[in-house]
């Protein structure tokens, strides 16, 4: 008699495409997952501790190693929160430049998340080509904050300095230059039809269970709930740009990639009217002095990263350190759902639901 | 001469002749596929070795060389040297059969589309050693999609082949390539061609249908813990089964070395240049199937579609009485 037997597969924490250190015990039965069994902590540097014996202005830096591909972002919800914990007003001009910054890092971002996308089906090209585009964000970034992939530019009550010359007109020719390229993604990607045969109905996620789960971002927007920080608890100059909270209803890998690819255009758009109505003024509060020491009492404050929200936590005991640190991770909370995801689906599909939720790990395991 | 020696010395001369093509071929294929993948992907490809990187593969080619050959603990070993060869071997003694021009061709034979045909299906065992004898279960999985799959392109790529074998009424290459003197079976037989082709990509295991290496599920497929020559085996082997497929196909569809001016040989290699370029345009542009999907597209639709175009073959051909 032959006899049957269930597989076990290791994938990670060296694999190509875990996008990190992530491991998943996968449990098959031929080709099909039957129980998987995620792995997180490899990539763990106790942020949140180490945060706890420095002062609010040495945490800064800590905050671009979290989610390293949306550095701004990071940088951003942390000091927004320190802000709303000290009281400290901004002005008109450094709030649109972080809008700006923050928007470019999204786009940033999701190229990244399209382009894996096409590298776990074997569409390697259009990997490159979003490379292509994200180091034009970059030059763009390098050229206003001095860092290519962590920044800490954004400082409390406003920015590190103001942006060079002519750095709004470089800005605008790349919005104009990005949106063909986001048609020529979703030619090549997206709407290929072996693109499509191989994302629709996979890794299905049922709203109830995102919504239970607590996940954000692109991966609860494509069961169908629009809900999206800037729009919904508006801060910076969000209120004052018109955009649309892009949502689909399906639930699968290629609603997610497609709402990556709809929000980079219209992240594009945020950009451009900002850079039309660019403020005059100061891009750093003056009456500031040099330690930030706020009065005894905690604020959390949450912006929507390209992954959901993302919110800082802070407890202040009235000293020059936070006395508690607690981050709300979007990536780690989105990752919870791999286990139900993956289990019923095939081998081959496995990397592109984990792509899907769009982890990164500096953020996950913090 | 006696008969047993010139027969030997054929084979010998052949096999020395075609050996050396193919691995030039296989040089000037991987530089070509380099310097075209890096400009489809607004890159440039490798620029340093030679003139504009062309010697880029050779330098390749001597650096694998130079690499310990690792046999992983738990593999079987006898098994595992023997995979390479189980796969490089058919992949390129087919070319024994593969006539170049009306005249020239090592083996000839009335059965030689046979040969050309099935030959490189013995590759498959190759797949399958290698992953057996791995001790990987990424390389077991993709031995067993091989495996799987086998059958799902063989009978529709076969299907195909019959309904040409059929117009021209012969087993041998060099009868069907001049059966076409007058008009190329492309023409004529625009479906079979279509899913010779593709089936072909299959068969050489190119994109979309590049299952049994996988990268990103399966690390690297069969030959996960392959290291140095024997890894390079399976990778000729691979360029190897794509060129034969498309010579193949130019002798069956395109009409072979037929052509006005230039030589029969130019001909030949014109059109299967035409043809390799075009399966490294597919694998620049497009992603891969599934393992299930592409099974479900082959058993429900490839193969009742040669199935089909071969009774319309057969059924015109009574009907207006042409070759029976």
């Amino acid at each position: 008699m032959v006899e049957k037997q269930e597989f076990m597969i290791n994938m990670g924490p060296q694999h190509p495409s875990t996008h990190g250190v992530f491991r998943i015990v996968l449990e098959l039965d031929g080709e099909t997952v039957i129980g998987a069994k995620p792995e997180i902590g490899y990539l763990h540097r106790g942020v949140e501790k180490i945060s706890e014996n420095r002062t609010y202005e040495q945490v800064l830096p800590l905050t671009d190693r979290l989610d390293y591909v949306n550095a701004m972002g990071n940088n951003l919800a942390y000091v927004m929160a320190v802000e709303k914990l000290a009281g400290i007003q901004v002005s008109e001009r450094a709030q649109a430049i972080r809008t700006i910054l923050a928007e470019l890092n999204r786009i940033a971002s999701h190229l990244i998340s399209i382009g894996t996308q096409g590298l776990e089906v074997g569409a390697y090209t259009v990997f490159l080509y979003c490379f292509r585009e994200r180091e034009i964000i970059l030059d763009l970034f390098e050229r206003a904050t001095g860092g290519r992939l962590t920044y800490t530019y954004f400082r409390f009550g406003g920015l590190f300095q103001d942006l060079p010359e002519g750095w709004v007109e470089e800005a605008r020719d790349f919005c104009k230059e990005f949106l063909p390229h986001v048609d020529e993604y979703e030619d090549l990607l997206i709407q290929n039809p072996i693109y499509k045969l191989r994302t629709k109905g996979i890794g299905i996620l049922n709203k109830n269970i995102a919504l239970n789960y607590g996940a954000s971002g692109p991966v609860l927007r494509s069961t169908g709930v629009s809900w999206d920080l800037r729009k919904d608890s508006p801060y910076l100059m969000y209120d004052q740009v018109e955009f649309d909270v892009v949502y689909t209803k399906n639930g699968d890998v290629w609603d997610r990639a497609w709402i990556r690819l709809e929000e980079m255009r219209q992240s594009t758009r945020i950009i451009k009217q900002l850079l039309d109505n660019l403020p005059e003024g100061e891009v750093q509060a003056e009456e500031l002095c040099r330690y930030v020491v706020p009065e005894e009492r905690s604020s959390y404050f949450a912006v929507e990263s390209p992954r959901g929200e993302l919110g800082f936590f802070l407890v202040s005991d009235g000293s020059l350190k936070p006395y508690r640190m607690k981050i709300r991770s979007p990536a780690f909370v989105n990752l919870s759902l791999v286990e139900t995801l993956v289990k019923g689906e095939k081998v081959a599909d496995v990397p592109l639901i984990i792509g899907s939720l769009d982890p990164v790990f500096g953020e996950v395991d913090r | 001469m006696s008969l047993a020696l010139e027969v030997t010395l054929r084979a010998i001369i052949a096999v020395v002749l075609g050996f050396s093509f193919v691995g030039l071929a296989l040089v000037v294929l991987n530089v070509v596929e380099r310097k075209l993948g890096g400009r489809f992907q607004s890159r440039y490809g490798p620029l340093h070795v030679g003139w504009h990187g062309s010697l880029q593969t050779i330098a390749d080619l001597l650096k694998i060389l130079q690499k310990e050959l690792i046999i992983p603990a738990g593999a079987d070993p006898v098994l595992f040297r023997l995979a390479p060869y189980l796969s490089l071997v058919p992949a390129i003694t087919i070319f024994l059969a593969v006539p170049i021009s009306e005249n020239i061709v090592a083996l000839e034979s009335n059965l030689s589309l046979l040969i050309v045909l099935f030959l490189p299906a013995v590759s498959v065992f190759g797949i399958l050693t290698a992953g057996w004898a791995s001790n990987s279960k990424y390389s077991l999985i993709a031995s067993l999609r091989s495996a799987g799959q086998m059958f799902a392109y063989e009978i529709p790529r076969t299907l195909s082949a019959l309904s040409v074998v059929m117009l021209a009424g012969s087993l041998s290459l060099t009868e069907i390539v001049k059966n076409q003197q007058s008009i190329w079976f492309l023409v004529v037989q625009p479906i079979a061609f279509l899913i010779f082709f593709f089936t072909s990509l299959a068969e050489a295991n190119r994109v979309p249908f590049d299952l049994t290496w996988a990268e990103s599920e399966l690390v690297s497929g069969f030959f996960t813990e392959y290291t140095g020559m024997r890894w390079a085996m399976f990778f000729l082997a691979e360029y190897g089964a794509l060129i034969g497929s498309c010579f193949l196909t130019v002798l069956l569809f395109m009409g072979g070395w037929l052509g006005p001016f230039l030589p029969p040989v130019v001909w030949l290699l014109i059109k299967v240049s035409v043809l390799v370029l075009l399966s490294l345009w597919f694998r620049w542009t497009w992603p891969r199937f599934r393992i299930d999907q592409w099974l479900n597209f082959s058993w429900k639709f490839l193969v009742p579609l040669s199935i089909i175009n071969l009774l319309v073959t057969g059924t015109l051909m009574i009907g207006l009485r042409v070759g029976v």
